[in-house]
């Protein structure tokens, strides 16, 4: 069976070794998604597989058959912008944009994760199915991707901004 | 006249004067593109994964690289078997110091203007190693996964020479370096050890600051290929002419034969600012093969070969009388360095520019190692210097029991203490007051260890942040404007995420008197006019000045163009500006061509004009720096010893502001690097084998979301008379003074002095 990617059907690779990172990148040359540290560290790399945000260097081509992925290059129909997109602009939250598209599918997957009812470390109330996505609660879920230009700011106000309202953003540059 | 000095008094008199600096640049002041908070032009590739980086230019017949790097600090190969490796499946090719092609070592950065060599060692010519992790082989495969395979079948013994691998034992036998970065490595004032052995109130300090990494997301990656005794490289780097002649120089030819790209680099910091062997292994192994050859640096190798910023260890002395003006300011030390390169970690420089003293003593020392060359990592000398001197300034402050800002106020020189240059502009007490009103600084308790929520510690502190200006040699520009009366201004610049094509575009637009939306800005390639390196946070200054030497020639063009039946007959260049979308006299708003009109009569489908940028005489007559104030809150927990950053506000005085989107983002990504720099980082050198052992982001700790509160940024908006555009730089002064903001935060939260950085829990347990 083939995996989907962004609704396109891929054949899984013959190397078991390949993975949905190097497929990814360098057999279908679908470079949006980024390579940082191929080794679970960086959050650069980050897709969503079946709507799960997962590292891509740590999941194998293999593992993904029959199931749909979506790259930050499958995030918006063509032209358009994902809002999240559009709001890491709004925001400036990046600068040299090579975290960037890991941030993006990161925060998407984070946001569903949080819809579920799935608590985080800083989660008061682990019984609560209405989880508030305050600041402390996206730093918290988004720590797992590294962002070195410190776009931080930026990023989490971007993320407040679509999955919670622009009212609680807050810290916004000037 | 030769050519050069006719472009450079047109620029001079389109931008007021000959002289650099002399008269302010008339954009100052004037309203226009400059100083809106435009977005990135950029933005939408990035979001969408658009923006092509050095590993993602896709090739015919492209191999993949892996290295095998030596598991020893000194010695030679005594046996290299890639026997196995080069029978695995898919391998094309093994590329030792047996078969490489013969190449000259590079030139050491500073030695020749465009050497950009992170060390003058040559590259796989021979069996000799000289640091642990060098690469002694490179395998080429058709993918990635085969090359990884195939690199980790190479099999070499050594025979191992003694090497020097302990900073402590190497200290004992330090040097003083021909120069600091120009400088001489030792200033001596006065006799500044007698007056601190007299002084009524003194402190004398030991400071450590560990090695540390850039870390930049995107691992170093280049993509290489020969085309006809050519080569192309696709590259991350923040030195594109650099790169471009050392190479040519390396595999001797012309340096017109090597073209270098790179469009968008995922994070430089310093890290991507040399030639380091990585690049030079591509080329060489694509000239091998004959096959377009992609190498992307392992995390791990980006620590094996490329190298990262070196550890000092500093002593700063203050004497000072009871009112707290200094009788003596001493600040010294020593940093680990290779005989091969020439990155000495200028740590004495913020006590050059920044404070009055009676009598002063700089010295700075290097001990050599057997290590990969450290360099340049964002604010090299000004971030750990600053750490160490505004921890003992807090100090000082304290002994004498001042206000660690009025102590400031008190040692506020007139002219620059050391070159006794008079400053261009400097405003840093101005930083202190816009900081401490906006920050709460009055909330600060004065006694340490008096503020407590539940386990939680709470503490404020200050410290001063400063940068130098710089403007580099060398860069030239070319404005091209059309028919319809648009403009593309070009220089093979840089953009590592300092928003270069939005700032410049801007900057290009106000110059040429046009719409932002009319000039696009072309950089990123060693096809365009050359540019200069993106790094001491000089590339702004450096493409402005270019731009306003390429604008003189342009108008000077522009006017013999108009002829005798335009409104600008007869005015001289002089007379003219730029502005409403052609030319204009400057007294008589009425007097004006646009440029689509006078192209059209001409008949002419474009203009072109090239220019250099004069060289930056400007650095010798004034003292130009950047300054700050950065305050920072702390919560300390009495149970573990963490230390979590609460908030922080950066306050800056950098001259004029080009876009206060971009300008905020970097200025906190500055102050973030420095939250990593006083709490997690640390490069762990093992001095038994001299490897790196900490060589992943799993284990070399950056910070991440939760470590990082909201950043609060303002700054005074002065223009600077002397910097084009009125500009100066602000890409490495945030990370200055964080370490000793934190470092004084955590010490009024807790009573307890951490003078070795990172300051981690144990230290405080
Ligand atoms: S590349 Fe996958 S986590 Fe870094
Ligand atoms: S924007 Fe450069 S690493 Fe995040």
């Amino acid at each position: 069976m083939p995996i989907l990617v962004n609704d396109r059907p891929v054949f899984v690779p013959d190397d078991a070794r390949v993975s949905l990172l190097d497929l990814l990148r360098d057999r279908l040359e679908l470079f949006g998604t980024k390579k940082g540290c191929n080794q679970g560290a960086c959050g650069a790399c980050t897709v969503l597989l079946d709507g799960e945000r997962v590292l891509s260097c740590l999941t194998l081509a293999a593992q993904c058959e029959g199931r749909a992925v979506v790259t930050v290059e499958g995030l918006a129909a063509d032209g358009a912008l994902h809002p999240l997109q559009q709001a890491f602009i709004d925001h400036d939250g990046f600068q040299c944009g090579y975290c960037t598209p890991g941030q993006i599918c990161s925060a998407i997957g984070m946001a569903a994760e949080a819809a579920r009812g799935m608590p985080s470390v800083v989660t008061a109330d682990l019984e609560a199915t209405d989880i508030l996505l305050d600041r402390d609660e996206l730093r918290e879920r988004m720590s797992g991707n590294l962002c070195r230009c410190g776009a931080h700011n930026g990023i989490i106000d971007a993320i407040g901004e679509v999955f919670r309202g622009p009212e609680s953003a807050g810290g916004a540059p000037r | 006249m030769s050519l050069l000095d006719t472009v450079r008094d047109a620029a001079g008199r389109l931008t007021g004067h000959p002289e650099p600096g002399a008269v302010p640049d008339p954009l100052i002041g004037k309203p226009g593109a400059i100083g809106r908070s435009l977005p990135r032009i950029d933005g939408p590739r990035k979001v969408r994964g658009a923006a092509r980086f050095a590993a993602e230019v896709p090739a015919d017949g492209l191999l993949y690289a892996a290295v095998a790097y030596s598991a020893i600090a000194r010695g030679r190969i005594a046996f290299l078997d890639t026997t196995a490796a080069e029978r695995a499946p898919g391998v094309v090719l093994v590329m030792d110091h047996r078969n490489a092609p013969r190449l000259k070592p590079p030139a050491l950065f500073m030695t020749k203007p465009q050497a950009a060599g992170a060390s003058d060692l040559p590259i796989m010519q021979d069996d000799s190693i000289h640091w642990n992790g060098e690469a002694v082989a490179v395998v080429l495969a058709h993918t990635q996964e085969q090359a990884e395979h195939a690199a980790a079948l190479v099999r070499a013994t050594y025979e191992e020479a003694p090497a020097t691998l302990d900073f402590e034992a190497a200290k004992r036998r330090s040097r003083h370096p021909d120069s600091v970065m120009g400088e001489k490595p030792v200033l001596e004032q006065g006799d500044a050890e007698r007056a601190l052995a007299d002084a009524p109130v003194s402190v004398d300090l030991i400071f450590r600051t560990p090695r540390h990494s850039h870390a930049a997301i995107e691992p170093h990656a280049v993509t290489a290929w020969w085309e006809d005794g050519a080569l192309v490289l696709h590259d991350a780097t923040q030195v594109l002419n650099g790169v471009r002649w050392t190479l040519a120089d390396m595999f001797g030819i012309a340096e017109d034969r090597v073209r270098v790209l790179s469009p968008f680099v995922g994070g430089g910091f310093g890290g991507k600012g040399s030639l380091w062997s990585h690049q030079v292994l591509a080329a060489a192994a694509a000239k091998l093969a004959g096959r377009p050859v992609r190498l992307n640096l392992s995390r791990e190798g980006v620590f094996r070969l490329a190298g990262g910023r070196t550890p000092t260890e500093q002593r700063v002395a203050l004497g000072a009388r009871e009112d707290g003006t200094l009788l003596s300011l001493i600040h010294t030390g020593c940093v680990a360095m290779t005989p091969h390169n020439n990155c000495p970690e200028q740590f004495t420089f913020p006590a050059r520019h920044l404070y009055r003293a009676d009598a002063i003593r700089l010295e700075q020392s290097v001990a050599d190692m057997d290590m990969l060359a450290n360099t340049f990592m964002r604010a090299p000398g000004e971030s750990v210097g600053t750490f160490a001197l505004e921890c003992a300034l807090d100090e000082l402050a304290e002994k004498l029991s001042l206000d660690p800002i009025e102590l400031r106020r008190r040692l506020e020189p007139e002219r620059d203490p050391t070159s006794g240059h008079e400053f261009s502009s400097r405003h840093l007490l101005r930083c202190f007051e816009m900081g401490a009103e906006r920050f709460g600084w009055h909330r600060r308790a004065p006694t340490p260890g008096t503020r407590r929520e539940g386990e939680w510690q709470i503490g404020l502190g200050v410290a001063t942040a400063t940068y130098p200006y710089q403007r580099m040699p060398g860069g030239a520009a070319r404005i091209v404007l059309n028919r319809d009366g648009r403009a593309v201004v070009s220089m093979a610049s840089h953009e590592m995420g300092m928003g270069t094509a939005t700032a410049q575009s801007q900057a290009a637009a106000d110059r040429l008197g046009l719409p932002v939306e009319d000039v696009t800005f072309e950089y990123g390639d060693t096809s365009l006019p050359a540019g200069t390196i993106a790094g001491g946070s000089s590339q702004t200054a450096s493409i402005a000045a270019a731009v306003a030497a390429a604008a003189a020639v342009l108008a000077t063009e522009l006017l013999k163009l108009a002829g005798n039946d335009s409104p600008l007959a007869g005015l001289g260049v002089d007379e003219v500006e730029m502005r409403d979308g052609g030319i204009g006299a400057r007294e008589q708003p009425d007097r004006h061509e646009r440029y689509d009109s006078i192209l059209r009569r001409a008949g002419r489908d474009e203009l072109v004009a090239d220019a250099k940028a004069p060289p930056p005489r400007e650095l010798k007559r004034w003292s130009m720096h950047s300054f700050g104030a950065q305050f920072c809150e702390v919560r300390v927990s009495a149970v573990t010893g963490e230390v979590r950053v609460s908030r922080f506000l950066g306050a800056f005085d950098c001259g004029r502001i080009l876009n206060p989107r971009t300008a905020a983002s970097q200025f906190r990504g500055g102050i973030i690097m420095g939250l990593g720099l006083a709490l997690t980082e640390e490069t762990q050198f093992d001095p038994r084998s001299g490897r790196i052992m900490n060589p992943s982001l799993a284990e070399y700790h950056v910070p991440v979301h939760m470590d990082v509160p909201p950043i609060e940024v303002v700054w005074t908006e002065q223009p600077d008379p002397r910097a084009p555009l009125g500009a100066r730089g602000i890409g490495e002064i945030g990370i200055t003074g964080v370490g000793a903001a934190v470092a004084n935060a955590v010490y009024n939260a807790t009573g307890r002095r951490i003078r070795d950085l990172p300051i981690t829990p144990d230290k405080l347990l």
